[in-house]
């Protein structure tokens, strides 16, 4: 398994009862604010996550979700705000300065490297990290620092049998599977998750489920999810998200009875299910 | 995009080696059928494969639709013209001359068109090559308009004289030999699959931790030094250096070749190149408004695939 | 004096007429996505067809309605036939596809016109030339600028105040939307086409007494259009109108005075050499200087 740059579970759960001595977070959000013309896609968001917790973000749809992603990723830059990452404040940085950070994310629609082949999109996330790339001349599948790691990635991921096929071969789950080993590739300290049970049936649901399960001891994890039930199960803690605001930040159980957050899922069939 | 095999034994690469003994066997065959012509063909062909190999480093593989590439086969010709002009015939140093020149002039193209993607490098590059169209017309006292004859070839000591048509041709085959097997091992690197992963998927890319200037700019410069190399041999083989050689029209031709070939195979340009010229001359041969064919052609090559015609070979081997 | 007057007016002039040939072409980048570099050859075809027309009926105007009609009827039929379906392919392939493009046109007009450049002249009522302040100018090329302003007025008032205005404008930064709201997309943008194509004709038209009509004349000019529609910003017509008459002004005020500037820095000789050299790359150094510092545009459209 990679290495684990976790906290172990006992100094996480005392950081929440505030026993001892605060936990600094690893991912600090202040005040983040972000205009599309006339509207606001995200109005003041504040968000504290700590080393190894598994953090779920969920709201309506068209709450801002996706926008928020983007802009921890790089992929759009705020208005207003901070976003402080390890004690670094990487606001204005570029998408590939804070890969190389330790931040990745897994695409809500499948970003992949049509006209490579499985192993060959997780190599490439492996490569980023190895130095420059300017070598020209040693072809990349002899190159073992290369295979081994997005090997033992797509193992991580459940598909390592799929490593030599092309990627358009795969099945949709699959496909969620390898945007999951190439987000682990990139050995993240933070590891953005948008919608990885996206189009899954409900077998591969549970086999997504209990992969990320897996992964929470050795990753701080911050999730985008409509399917509650996975998000109850694998949340620490939950923010709501509702037209681009947090309206409500706690554990699972908190957010379930929170007054607020069942009026903004007014008759939500999720809601009712995952608390039953 | 073809991830072109490694092995050795692929039908592909054996046809490629039955293709190169051929053109070694060239000069054999037109000296054997009395015309020297074919040979001059010949050389046409391989120069402008060259030139279209290294276009296809960028476009073909990195998704960079360059329209002034011909850019760089100017400068090439054209150092080899002006240094003929002022009695610099060391081929050497008018090599060296003209891929120092173009190293400058593509780091800083490269940088500003770069800024832009999709339409607008496009049209930057266009603009660029325009920009030295104009200025190689504007030089009066290099013929101008009219274009630059050169009155000794360049001297490659210790290879024989560029003026016997075999040396220069198979000096031209070399040069081709060599970058398509740089080429072919390049696409298979890091360097390679940066590449190519970019003009896959950008987004994907940068968030990988991949910076994207870097990496497309030295693709830029390189496929502009091999289009130097090209020019360099073409001014030796028409004795001559021409605004023309400049011209967009050139660079559409380059981008034809390429597509035609196949976009991102190895042999791609060369097959391309063979396709077209033949075509031309062909056409040519029956009516002097040819280009009321080709240009319908053309039309019909972008409309259907784009493949090309090594893609589509590749392509069945792939499957079988 | 008179001479600066005189050549800022020709610089104007010729931005009325890089607009009439950018506003088209910016226009089916914007909406379409379509690079389509064949739009020179409707300017060269608006020329011809006009040339054709004035020697046979001796009436301008009626020049004016061949070269314009014939030049939207052949884009509406290349528009449907051909160039529709690479409305969603590559920029790669429409470039390649109307390069093609190119070369047919330019030896059609050579197969049935030949090679020689045609003449055509100036209607008697336009020669002769206009008393300004202190200088008189040509009366035809005062037109030229009258012409253009008219379009560009026109233009303006059809975009931002008519329906169809409305769906040009929605279909350039939503271009799927317009289909939603029950419009044929497909025809507004077949007439989209032959409308920025008959702007072109109109330019050749215009111009025709005052250049060489001949295979290829479109060409160059695109590149030029080209260049003010980068600057511009692509798909906004306001851009690409005062990308024009800041490229007009640029290049004619470039070509009459650069000699003169080179001449203050270098010896007579080589100034005399760099002099025009520098003039043709003006706008091409221009536009890599205004691309460095903001590589969408002036004007971007937002989408």
């Amino acid at each position: 398994m990679s290495a684990a740059p976790g906290r172990p579970k006992q100094a996480r759960t005392a950081a929440h009862q505030g026993e001892g001595t605060p936990v600094t977070s690893l991912l600090s959000v202040k005040q983040l604010v972000r205009r599309f013309g006339g509207l606001v896609a995200t109005d003041h968001f504040n968000l504290e996550l700590p080393a190894g917790e598994a953090h779920a973000l969920i709201g309506p749809n068209g709450a801002g979700k996706t926008t928020v992603m983007g802009q921890l990723t790089g992929e759009l830059l705020p208005d207003e705000g901070h976003i402080v990452f390890d004690g670094q404040d990487i606001t204005r940085w570029p998408a590939p300065q804070r890969a190389l950070a330790g931040i990745a994310r897994s695409y809500q629609i499948t970003q992949l490297l049509k006209g490579f082949s499985v192993l060959e999109n997780v190599m490439l996330m492996v490569q980023a990290r190895l130095g420059h790339s300017f070598g020209a001349w040693t072809p990349v599948r002899k190159q073992a620092r290369l295979v081994e790691p997005a090997m033992q990635a797509l193992q991580q991921a459940g598909i390592a049998t799929r490593a030599h096929d092309d990627v358009m071969a795969l099945a949709h789950g699959e496909h969620r599977q390898l945007e999951l080993a190439m987000a682990l590739a990139m050995q993240p300290r933070l590891l953005l998750l948008d919608e990885p049970l996206a189009g899954m049936s409900q077998s591969e649901s549970a086999m997504m489920v209990a992969l990320l399960q897996g992964l929470k001891r050795h990753y701080t994890i911050l999730l985008v999810e409509h399917d509650m039930q996975a998000v109850f199960s694998l949340a620490d803690r939950v923010s709501v998200l509702v037209y681009g605001k947090c309206i409500a930040c706690g554990t699972p159980a908190e957010i379930q009875a929170d007054e607020a957050v069942r009026q903004a899922y007014l008759g939500d069939e999720d809601m009712a299910e995952a608390s039953a | 995009m073809f991830p072109e095999s490694l092995h050795w034994r692929s039908p592909r690469v054996l046809l490629a080696l039955v293709i190169f003994a051929l053109l070694l066997a060239v000069p054999l065959l037109s000296q054997w059928l009395g015309q020297s012509f074919y040979l001059s063909f010949a050389t046409r062909i391989v120069i402008f494969a060259i030139a279209a190999s290294g276009l296809n480093l960028i476009l073909g593989y990195g998704g960079m639709v360059s329209l002034g590439h011909s850019l760089f086969v100017g400068i090439g010709a054209y150092a080899v013209g002006i240094s003929s002009f002022h009695g610099l015939t060391n081929g050497w140093a008018q090599l060296a001359l003209a891929l120092a020149v173009v190293a400058v002039v593509a780091a800083l193209t490269g940088l500003v068109s770069l800024r832009t993607r999709g339409v607008g490098f496009i049209m930057i590059t266009l603009a660029f090559g325009q920009m030295f169209y104009f200025l190689a017309i504007s030089l009066k006292q290099y013929g101008g308009d009219d274009g630059l004859p050169l009155d000794n070839k360049s001297v490659l000591n210790p290879l024989p004289a560029l003026d016997g048509k075999i040396a220069l041709y198979y000096l031209a085959l070399a040069v081709l030999a060599i970058v398509m097997y740089g080429i072919w091992r390049t696409v298979h690197s890091r360097f390679g699959y940066v590449l190519r992963g970019f003009q896959s998927n950008e987004r994907r890319m940068l968030a990988a931790g991949f910076p994207r200037l870097r990496y497309q700019l030295t693709a830029y410069v390189v496929s502009a030094l091999i289009c130097t190399v090209a020019g360099f041999l073409q001014g030796n083989q028409t004795a001559f250096a021409s605004p023309s050689y400049l011209s967009w029209q050139a660079s559409g031709d380059l981008i034809l070749i390429v597509v035609l070939g196949g976009m991102g195979t190895v042999m791609g340009p060369l097959v391309g190149a063979f396709a077209l010229l033949v075509l031309e001359e062909a056409l040519s041969g029956y009516t002097q408004h040819w280009m009321i064919v080709l240009g319908p052609f053309i039309l019909l090559v972008a409309l259907l695939s784009r493949r090309g015609m090594w893609g589509a070979i590749a392509a069945r081997r792939a499957r079988s | 004096m008179s001479l600066f007057l005189s050549q800022l007016l020709n610089g104007v002039q010729l931005g009325m007429l890089l607009f009439l040939l950018s506003a088209g072409l910016t226009l089916v980048f914007g909406i379409m996505n379509f690079i389509n570099l064949s739009h020179g050859s409707f300017y060269m075809v608006g020329a011809y067809l006009a040339a054709a027309t004035l020697a046979r009926t001796d009436s301008f105007l009626l020049a004016g309605l061949a070269g314009i009609g014939g030049a939207m009827l052949l884009a509406f039929a290349i528009e449907r036939l051909a160039l529709r379906r690479l409305y969603a392919r590559d920029h790669l392939d429409q470039v390649l596809a109307t390069l093609g493009l190119i070369m047919f046109f330019n030896e059609a007009v050579r197969m049935i016109w030949g090679s020689q450049p045609v003449f055509t002249a100036q209607p008697s009522w336009l020669n002769g030339s206009v008393e300004l302040i202190g200088f008189s100018y040509p009366s035809y090329r005062l037109m030229i600028i009258a012409a253009g302003a008219v379009v560009a007025l026109g233009t303006y008032l059809l975009i931002h105040k008519t329906r169809i205005g409305m769906l040009v404008r929605a279909s350039s930064t939503h271009p799927d939307i317009v289909g939603a709201l029950g419009v044929n997309a497909r025809l507004l943008n077949s007439l989209l086409f032959s409308v920025g194509a008959g702007l072109a004709a109109l330019a050749g038209w215009l111009v025709g007494p005052i250049v060489s009509v001949q295979s290829g004349m479109g060409d160059n000019v695109l590149i030029l259009a080209l260049v003010v529609i980068v600057i511009g910003g692509i798909g906004s017509i306001r851009g690409a109108f005062y990308a024009a008459l800041l490229v007009g002004l640029v290049d004619t005020m470039g070509r009459a005075y650069m000699p003169q500037i080179t001449r203050q820095f270098f010896e007579r000789s080589s100034a005399d050499a760099a002099g025009p050299a520098l003039a043709s790359m003006l706008i091409y150094l221009f536009m890599a200087l205004i691309l460095a510092v903001k590589p969408n545009g002036l004007f971007p459209v937002k989408r």
